[in-house]
């Protein structure tokens, strides 16, 4: 401490050994280099799952894609056919579970958010997160219980499947949407009340508008949720080869039930079967993928800036 | 107008009423003029405490805010001059557990009676907040236009053209933004959107402007812009303006009222008020004097 460096610094003044007493820190760079390391390899190892995953499913499921499997259903066919009735089927379940749980929920979040107080709310919040948890299988079973009672036993629908997926999806859209209008600021509302603007208002025309981008990736985060649910569909909408497109009437098939269903009967031609399957769940990542594009698409397409 | 709003429905039909004709007759080279048809009123208030939950925040204030005047608020932070501010428009009672007592009358008719709807009493008493706060999703133009969209008002677009064009002029900012009124109002610089909030505020043509340090968040420059805008509001409105700052009290008020706090904890009280002359140069009260001439602050 008490001797003074000897080395004039650019200034022509001898820097204090306070500087340079802890040395130039090769042992924290050590320490630093080290930690670097070990992080991106943890990285990296949670990343070969992933890969591997999407490479097999690629790597199995390209052969069976065909122009066949995208425009014919499997209708009468042996070995032939392809995936189209599967296809629309998981577009229109998915659709119908969206209209369904996106109002639902949207308004479940606005009440939490901007109106609820004590015990309700608390309950609500609970009951959402229990939500949270229920096992895919249970939601199937309950949809089917309810369509049970009205339509008799052995009723499967569409609209059945897409109850038990919006039962999934909601405590979803819920918990994202109660996320974003948290963000909100609460001088947008303030400023929205001066102007002597009742509160339904406020939240419909300022809160919403601002909180609109972040709402849609929470909504499609939800739809990739569920989109690939076996489980709840099997019991609810059951198996059928033929293009179906009217969820309220008769059976429907969606790509996660076909890929099982090839998988577990696949007939004559197992391979051909086997083909189509990897193709059907191949076919369900293409459709998560190009829902979270679009998702991060809207988000930078219309999020405000909030200063 | 406001012991009749029971329902929203009427106090729109009328403002939409009042706002047409006005509307319909301005144009782009009429000046900014005292408009007639909607005279600026005199806010009373009696014995008013406030309240968050079981702290006092103010105790006992009783004043006139006369009409076509600046008031000034002053005194040191958390006095509770912006609590009281806020109780005159009713914001204060969006906050969770905040209680009103005592009165407040804008022009004779009891603000805070139970028949009369929280939301006309805003439309009457406009506010403009510290930190400008125009709305991120709308353009410039949907942002002064803001107090008739969200209220529904049926105005034709000619009719909204010329109200936001009278409030851009009102407000000193029409020749800055005219070719970019469809740019997002988060766009502009601080005191451009100050200004802008005012437009907003302005657009909906209250009675009386609440301001609460409305500078504070501005260069000198636009302060002195802001300055020079309130001074030529107030021939149209009645201003109450809540400052930090004395020397702006100084200039830009005509009645300066003092808030003190006797000690943290303590709810804030109105010490004196009178005209700003006086009060700046000859206080009745010690306290002021202290405050005033630096001693503490």
């Amino acid at each position: 401490m008490e001797s003074s460096a000897q080395t004039p610094s650019a200034f022509g003044v001898s820097p204090s050994s306070r500087l340079l007493a802890s040395g130039l820190g090769w042992r924290r760079r050590g320490v630093n280099t080290m930690m670097t390391v070990l992080i991106a390899g943890a990285f990296v190892l949670a990343m070969i799952p992933l890969f591997s995953l999407v490479f097999e499913v690629a790597k199995r499921g390209i052969p069976g894609l065909s122009l066949e499997f995208f425009t014919e259903d499997a209708r009468g066919v042996v070995g032939g056919g392809g995936a189209s009735h599967a296809i629309m089927g998981t577009l229109i379940i998915t659709g119908v579970a969206s209209v369904i749980s996106v109002p639902i929920g949207i308004m479940a979040a606005i009440y939490l958010n901007e109106y609820g107080t004590g015990r309700l709310r608390r309950a609500l919040t609970f009951f959402v997160d229990v939500m949270t948890g229920i096992p895919s299988i249970v939601a199937g079973l309950f949809a089917y219980a309810l369509f049970e009672i009205f339509f008799g036993p052995g009723i499967r629908l569409g609209v059945m499947g897409s109850v038990a997926l919006s039962l999934l999806m909601i405590p979803i859209v819920i918990r994202s949407a109660e996320e974003v209008l948290k963000i909100v600021p609460n001088h947008l509302r303030e400023a929205s009340y001066a102007l002597g603007t009742p509160k339904w208002k406020t939240i419909t025309k300022v809160v919403l508008p601002t909180a609109f981008a972040g709402l849609v990736t929470g909504v499609m985060i939800a739809i990739a949720r569920i989109v690939g649910e076996t489980a709840p569909l099997l019991v609810t909408t059951g198996v059928v080869d033929s293009m179906n497109t009217d969820p309220f009437n008769g059976r429907m098939q969606n790509l996660a039930v076909y890929a099982y269903n090839e998988y577990r009967s696949p007939g004559v031609m197992k391979q051909a079967a086997y083909d189509k399957a990897w193709a059907a769940a191949l076919t369900l990542i293409a459709i998560v993928m190009i829902l979270n594009v679009a998702a991060r698409l809207v988000y930078r397409r219309y999020k405000t800036e909030i200063r | 107008m406001l012991g009749s709003a029971t329902k929203r429905a009427v106090p729109e039909e009328k403002k939409a009423e009042v706002t047409d004709s006005r509307a319909a007759g301005a144009t782009s080279t009429e000046p900014v003029t005292k408009a007639a048809g909607r005279p600026a009123k005199t806010i009373e208030t009696r014995g008013v405490n406030l309240f968050y939950g079981d702290f006092q925040a103010v105790e006992e204030v009783t004043m006139t805010i006369e009409p076509n005047k600046v008031t000034a608020l002053i005194g040191s932070s958390g006095c509770g001059k912006t609590t009281f501010l806020r109780s005159l428009n009713r914001m204060h009672e969006l906050t969770p557990g905040a209680r009103v007592e005592g009165a407040v009358t804008l022009d004779g008719e009891d603000v805070y009676d139970s028949r009369v709807d929280p939301v006309a009493v805003r439309r009457l008493i406009g506010m403009v907040f510290q930190q400008p706060n125009p709305f991120p999703t709308m353009s410039i133009y949907d942002n002064v236009a803001a107090g008739l969209n969200l209220n529904s008002t049926k105005i034709s677009k000619a009719q909204k053209d010329g109200v936001v064009e009278r409030s851009l002029r009102g407000a000193h900012l029409w020749e800055e933004v005219k070719d970019r009124l469809d740019k997002p109002g988060g766009g502009l610089s601080g005191g451009q959107q100050q200004r802008l909030c005012i437009a907003r505020a302005i657009a909906v043509e209250p009675e009386v402007l609440l301001m609460d340090e409305p500078c504070s968040a501005l260069d000198p420059v636009a302060t002195l812009a802001v300055e020079d805008l309130i001074g030529e509001l107030k021939s149209r409105y009645t201003i109450v303006i809540v400052t930090h700052n004395m020397q702006q009290a100084a200039r830009a008020s005509d009645v300066t009222a003092f808030f003190n706090l006797d000690e943290t904890g303590k709810p804030g009280h109105l010490v004196e008020m009178g005209p700003t002359e006086a009060i700046f140069t000859n206080p009745n009260e010690k306290e002021t004097e202290d405050y005033v001439s630096g001693r503490f602050g």
